[in-house]
């Protein structure tokens, strides 16, 4: 079907020359943007130098195009001097090249016929102390893009349908709160979790910070609706085995998970196939949580070889028993060291960040420990108490106050075992003073890292994740929850640190992306995609490797390359890589872009006055 | 006891030149105490090692430089392996010796010292004691 549309298109795709002859009528508008453009490049000049370019017969400079009577400006002009191309000279086109194209559109001019110079960021901001030059380069711009506009073929946008079907990658509580919501809301989910059960890290977990409310009885019930909901389908100990596609339609293969051991082998090996279920879904959720730094990394805390050294998910364990036992020999402990801080904010032997959850829950668990253990002692070594959140810092100051917890303000340097006590090495440096506190349990806060086998994840899904392993967002204010491939979006702790409140914030904020992309009738593209000249192309396959979105494959039968439309950004790779000058980007065909670069170097041709072109 | 704040601005000579002399940023240390928490020399110091390192922080580098820490440090390196900055404290503290030795003159001029004195005295504490212990 592509392939066809393709092959339509080549036809429209030649001549560019004829295309140039056919009298096109095209419009300069001037914006001066205040004074950020006409302060420096005099925009009088600018309009009256370029009246005589050739297929220009209107141009104008207005104060702001961009404002309401700006764009009425545009539209009268449309209508008046029946212009069928437009230049906007302007700023960026990622400001406001959408905006002037749903300006021609209503006036009834096709929206590709609208191209924007940009003589505010590459010009008048960037050549403020040269006027004269800073002109002459705005006049050089516009002539090269009004050379674009005499080229440029009217394209409608490409429609694409969706997939009204979800994949959750992790049943913690972000994939849990996604799936519900969007189920919920409709339609159909698939919910993949690696672990033999629902919950994730928070099955761990007993009583929640701040309130120290209860967590068993709510996460139970969450589970059950997630079981029991007619368009969940949950599938256990399950993950990804290979995805492609494109947004609104995806194909994702799932398979029996793999034991952890395979996972941190190397991807060659955990590739194989075994028997994999292809699913059509048209986005994807990925919510695969963290896990803590393992103790082994942590070798000044014992390198996980000393006894009664847990990490803090295992102490969230041994307070859910009835009584709170010690590992080694089931003893009540009766002094328990809290040790912040246990590989964050290390970057020489851990990870460089501030896990974030780690002084609040350690605050939680040392009081906890105080009512479980009246009698008990929490010695808690933190450099920082870290608190940002409603009602945080007054519930850290409880546990100083109210659980008499006692917070010495330095890192811990060393820990060992000696005879049935753990001796911790710290410091306070409030007082200026070393201290040696024997434990009968210690409590490291370990790190907040990505789930193993996040960065093979975001491979196969092609959602890129950082150095670490958290998944990346599209933009860290503006785009939170999607990643930078559309129709992947994500959920919870796999993106960084998160506690709950945030973790379900976030998961219900990617189920309204998801929902509203579900919403739409079909997906429209930008149609300024490549194309095959059939007649030309060899059908070496160069483009094939070229292409970095995959959105190239040869056609076995015809023995030519193909394009996916729906996955193709328009990057140009293709273009360059051909040797046959077989792949063409519509509107950037080569012919349009030697006649810019003319333009710029001042060999655009002039219309003679009477040519009447 | 209150003390004049940078008395020398921000960036100090001395504090560029301790910087210099180790090779180490000062502002890299966060104060987490971790080398003076492990510090097998720290019981007999009169400011543990992240007290030194805050002075220079600070720009009240003639403190650290008439502190014992600074001759007390064995230069084990033990708080170089530990920091999570990857501060190196046994170079901040050779610098500060130097800038110490530098300033404090000959202690035993070479050329006064009984003949016999130099066959017998280990040469290793002769050259040490030229300038060392400044006080
Ligand atoms: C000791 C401790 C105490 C805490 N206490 C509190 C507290 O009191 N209050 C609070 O607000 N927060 C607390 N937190 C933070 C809380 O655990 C997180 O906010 C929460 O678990 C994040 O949920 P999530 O769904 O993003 O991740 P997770 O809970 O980690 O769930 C992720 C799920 O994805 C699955 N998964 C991972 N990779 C894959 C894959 N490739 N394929 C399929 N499935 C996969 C995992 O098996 C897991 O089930 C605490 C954290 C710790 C460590
Ligand atoms: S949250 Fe607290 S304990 Fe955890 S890394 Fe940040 S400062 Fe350290
Ligand atoms: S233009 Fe870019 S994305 Fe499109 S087919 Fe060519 S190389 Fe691939
Ligand atoms: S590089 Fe050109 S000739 Fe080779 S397969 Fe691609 S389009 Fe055809
Ligand atoms: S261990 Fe490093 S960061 Fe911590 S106080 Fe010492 S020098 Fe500073
Ligand atoms: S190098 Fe000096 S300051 Fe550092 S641990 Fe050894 S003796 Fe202490």
């Amino acid at each position: 079907m592509e392939a066809a549309r393709d092959r339509e298109e080549q036809h429209a795709g030649h001549g560019g020359e004829a295309r140039a002859g056919t009298g096109r009528r095209i419009g300069v508008f001037i914006c001066h943007c205040g004074s950020n453009i006409a302060g420096t490049v005099d925009v009088r000049r600018a309009a009256e130098a370029v009246r005589g370019l050739r297929g220009v017969v209107y141009a104008t400079d207005y104060g702001y195009m961009c404002s309401d009577p700006g764009q009425a400006l545009i539209r009268r002009a449309i209508a008046e001097q029946g212009l069928d191309g437009i230049v906007v000279a302007a700023c960026s086109p990622s400001m406001h090249e959408a905006t002037f194209r749903r300006t021609a559109e209503a006036a009834g001019l096709n929206p590709y016929r609208l191209e924007i110079a940009n003589i505010r960021e590459q010009c008048s901001w960037v050549h403020q102390e040269e006027r004269e030059e800073a002109t002459r380069k705005a006049i050089a711009l516009i002539a090269s893009l009004v050379e674009k506009v005499r080229g440029d073929d009217p394209l409608e946008p490409l429609g694409t349908p969706v997939t009204r079907r979800l994949l959750v990658v992790g049943g913690g509580i972000a994939g849990m709160t996604v799936a519900l919501e969007v189920a919920d809301a409709g339609h159909e989910v698939i919910l993949v979790e690696r672990g033999a059960q629902l919950g994730g890290r928070l099955s761990q977990i007993r009583e929640t910070y701040a309130a120290l409310s209860p967590l068993a009885a709510p996460l139970e019930t969450l589970v059950e609706r997630v079981r029991e909901h007619p368009r969940i389908r949950v599938l256990l100990e399950s993950e990804v085995e290979s995805a492609s596609g494109y947004v609104g339609s995806f194909t994702v293969t799932l398979r029996p998970a793999l034991p952890a051991a395979a996972l941190a082998g190397d991807r060659g090996e955990s590739n194989q196939a075994i028997g994999g279920t292809q699913y059509e879904v048209g986005a994807i959720v990925v919510a695969t949580g963290y896990e803590l730094l393992p103790l082994s990394r942590l070798g000044e805390y014992g390198g996980g070889r000393v006894a009664d050294v847990v990490d803090a998910l295992e102490f969230e364990r041994l307070l859910a028993d009835g009584v709170l036992r010690r590992p080694s020999d089931g003893r009540v402990p009766r002094r328990v060291v809290f040790v912040q801080c246990a590989g964050s904010r290390d970057p020489e032997h851990g990870v460089p960040y501030c896990s974030k959850v780690c002084c609040l829950y350690t605050a939680k668990q040392a009081l906890l420990y105080r009512q479980r253990v009246p009698d008990g002692e929490a010695i808690v070594f933190a450099i920082d108490v870290r608190t940002g959140g409603r009602r945080y810092e007054e519930f850290a100051q409880r546990a100083v106050e109210e659980g008499h917890v006692l917070y010495l303000r330095g890192k811990v340097a060393k820990l060992f075992r000696q005879g049935d006590r753990v001796i911790v090495w710290g410091v306070d440096t409030l007082a200026g003073r070393n201290v040696e506190v024997a434990a009968d349990l210690v409590v490291l806060a370990a790190a907040v890292v990505p789930s193993a086998g996040a960065a093979e994840l975001g491979r196969r899904l092609r959602a890129t994740t950082d150095e670490l392993g958290f998944f990346r967002e599209a933009h860290p204010k503006l785009r939170p929850v999607e990643s930078l491939t559309a129709g992947i979006f994500l959920a919870g702790a796999a993106q960084g640190p998160k506690d709950i409140a945030e973790t379900v914030s976030q998961a219900g904020a990617a189920a309204a992306k998801v929902l509203g992309l579900f919403s739409r009738p079909e997906l429209v593209q930008e149609p300024t995609v490549a194309t095959v000249l059939e007649e030309l192309c060899a059908g070496c396959g160069l483009c094939v490797s070229a292409c970095p979105y995959e959105a190239r494959s040869l056609n076995p039968r015809l023995r030519v390359a193909e394009v996916n439309a729906a996955l193709c950004q328009g990057c140009g790779a293709c273009v360059v890589a051909c040797p046959n000058k077989a792949c063409v980007v519509r509107n950037w065909r080569p012919e349009q872009t030697l006649a810019m670069v003319g333009a710029v170097l001042g060999e655009t041709p002039y219309r003679s006055p009477d040519a009447g072109e | 006891m209150k003390v004049a704040l940078l008395p020398e601005g921000l960036r100090s000579r001395l504090q560029q030149r301790v910087e210099e002399a180790s090779g180490q940023n000062v502002l890299a240390c966060y104060q987490c105490g971790k080398c003076s928490a492990g510090c097998p020399v720290a019981g007999v110091m009169d400011l543990l090692p992240n007290q030194v390192i805050r002075l220079v922080q600070l720009g009240l580098v003639e403190e650290a430089l008439t502190s014992q820490t600074i001759w007390y440090c064995a230069a084990c390196l033990t708080c170089a392996a530990r920091c999570p900055k990857g501060v190196d404290l046994p170079r901040v503290m050779e610098a500060l010796r130097e800038l110490a030795m530098e300033r404090s003159g000959d202690h035993l001029p070479p050329d006064r010292l009984p003949a016999e004195a130099l066959a017998e005295w280990p040469q290793q504490a002769v050259i040490g004691g030229f300038r060392k212990y400044t006080w």
